[in-house]
């Protein structure tokens, strides 16, 4: 057995996620320990106030961020799915420009994109809304979306489609009967995706939503990091708590995630 | 994106088929109809939400848009003058050159230690499935959490990593606040956060390597080293071309992680294209939406030209 590959592989993952286990440490580290010298290496006297504090204060930003997390994921779905559909299957004229399209929409930098939709919702009295995030988040895993799908879609056998349409299906009814539910696994990849992103979204937030009552967890945080920095044991704290979708779709949909980060990006 | 050429070749040969067996020119227009009606969302949303975003962009950066001039909608048309500004300012060589120190040594990094890592997981041992799952955490992460992280780590009086280097004798370093060292740790936050991607992306590629390749190299007596200089890494050209290509188009329009640690500061010292223009339209009390959108449309022109300079690249190889 190659132990020591292993145990190499033990001492990267260690090194590599040191950062993640700081974040615990301090976020269990007393307010009255946080400037000890030297820091405390392991929490042997715990404390929760930390927690305490971030859940009195940051529950609702957590509900908000679930909230447009939700929505973003619904709106993606909604418009890359027939989309997606479209350019597998029913070969659109102008297929070719709508490519170059979502290959170009993925260059805007978000800060552009931040500009556009702030000239556009101060004029229809869209800034500080949720409503305007989730369309704004969405920006992020649109052009995502319609690859993947279209890649995926393109791989589900023709003779499927002809024998739904032999007895007498629509082109809506192949899609809804045929399409979707093979297409299951890549809807879990891009809504797992679609969420992970509009809930980590900072830019959208911090620009659309600054003065707004109801922020998403991560302008919670920022505006943590800016109101009291010797609190740090509540920041690092709100922040183990903002990680858990992370730390979920890790556990649960680690294939899913591997087969997004892949798609478009490698020849099969 | 890469097409997949084989199934495009099919589904044209199936077409022909179908419409000569269909024999009518209404089918096939009905046919578009349907095509189009699924495809008519994704146009909507796309005119709607890029391409007027964008287009109020360079309306922006075209016009003076004072805050005022913002309410009651009369800008004063300026032509180029916002580009002009900009280039001339003092910010923008330094942003200039952050932005390519930032990017380069980023993706270079995060490549080449993705690339060792891929190597290093590529043959399964005991516990590799997992060990690799645990790798993708910092992508994972929102990345507010990451760079809040980092900043307190890096900590000038209470930060882990002075402490750790005090222990080797190195006296206290200003990280975050030293002009000298502020682009060194955003970069390194940032090559943390991508050393992810790139193993995935380098790890998929190695896996598409036919095995067969690697025995007939073992059988012609080649060590590892060998195996990897002259197997692995040019077999693997065309999936780092794309990770490198996509490295260097999110590395660009990085500002979150910068503005959270840094600010882009001290004084510049860590401001990128990208912050800056965010620090010009959102940063301050003053939002001046002119120069940054000249500032971004920039970025945008940066990113295209690697696009295309990746394309042409492509082609060439192929013929």
């Amino acid at each position: 057995m190659k132990t020591w590959k292993t145990a190499l592989g033990v001492v990267l993952v260690g090194l590599m996620l040191f950062p993640v286990y700081w974040m615990f440490n301090v976020s269990l580290t007393k307010t009255s320990d946080m400037r000890a010298d030297p820091p405390h290496w392991f929490p042997w006297n715990p404390t929760f106030e930390g927690y305490t504090a971030a859940l009195g204060q940051q529950l609702p930003a957590l509900a908000t961020s679930l909230f447009i997390g939700l929505g973003t994921v619904a709106l993606t779905l909604v418009v890359a799915l027939p989309a997606g559909y479209s350019l597998a299957k029913l070969r659109p004229r102008g297929a070719r420009g709508i490519d170059f399209v979502l290959l170009v929409a993925q260059m805007i930098p978000a800060v552009v994109m931040a500009m556009g939709f702030y000239t556009i919702y101060i004029k229809l009295g869209m800034l500080n809304t949720v409503a305007g995030l989730i369309v704004a988040d969405s920006t992020l895993a649109v052009p995502f979306a319609v690859l993947l799908f279209r890649a995926f879609m393109a791989s589900i056998p023709r003779e499927l489609m002809a024998a739904a349409q032999i007895d007498g299906a629509s082109t809506w009814r192949t899609f809804r009967s045929i399409i979707l539910p093979l297409s299951r696994n890549s809807v879990i990849t891009v809504s797992l995706f679609a969420f992970l992103w509009a809930w980590s979204d900072f830019i959208f937030a911090s620009t659309l939503n600054r003065n707004s009552d109801t922020i998403p967890i991560t302008l919670g945080i920022y505006r943590y990091i800016g109101n009291n920095t010797t609190q740090w044991n509540s920041i690092m704290a709100t922040a183990v708590i903002a990680s858990i979708p992370a730390a979920f779709l890790l556990v649960l949909a680690q294939r899913y995630i591997a087969a997004g980060v892949t798609a478009g990006a490698v020849k099969d | 994106m890469l097409t997949r050429t084989r199934t495009q070749a099919v589904a044209a040969f199936d077409d022909s088929a179908v419409s000569r067996a269909a024999g009518s020119t209404v089918r096939r227009r009905s046919r578009q109809w349907t095509a189009f009606a699924f495809l008519a969302p994704l146009v909507v949303y796309l005119a709607v939400f890029y391409a007027y975003p964008l287009y109020r962009n360079i309306d922006l950066s075209v016009h003076d848009y004072t805050p005022r001039a913002f309410v009651q909608g009369n800008p004063e048309f300026t032509g180029l003058d916002n580009y002009l500004d900009v280039v001339s300012d003092d910010t923008f060589l330094a942003a200039l050159r952050n932005t390519a120190l930032f990017t380069l040594g980023s993706i270079a990094v995060q490549y080449a230690l993705g690339l060792v890592l891929a190597v290093f997981f590529h043959r399964n041992f005991r516990l590799s499935v997992v060990l690799r799952a645990m790798f993708l955490v910092p992508w994972l992460l929102p990345l507010i959490v990451s760079a809040s992280t980092w900043s307190w780590m890096l900590n000038s009086d209470n930060g882990i990593v002075n402490t750790v280097l005090q222990a080797f004798g190195i006296g206290q370093i200003n990280w975050l606040t030293s002009p000298d060292t502020s682009l060194l740790s955003v970069t390194v936050a940032n090559i943390w956060l991508g050393i992810p991607f790139n193993l995935v992306i380098l790890y998929a590629g190695l896996q598409n390597i036919p095995a067969d390749l690697y025995e007939a190299a073992g059988l012609d007596g080649a060590n590892s080293w060998q195996r990897f200089w002259r197997i692995t890494f040019p077999l693997l050209r065309p999936v780092s071309a794309i990770t490198l290509l996509l490295g260097l188009i999110y590395t660009l329009k990085v500002v979150d992680i910068i503005w959270i640690m840094t600010k882009g500061g001290p004084a510049d010292a860590s401001t990128t294209l990208a912050t800056w223009s965010y620090r010009e339209a959102f940063g301050t009390g003053q939002p001046d939406f002119s120069p940054a959108a000249a500032v971004g449309n920039l970025l945008i022109l940066i990113a295209f030209t690697a696009g295309l300079a990746y394309v042409r690249l492509q082609r060439r190889e192929e013929t």
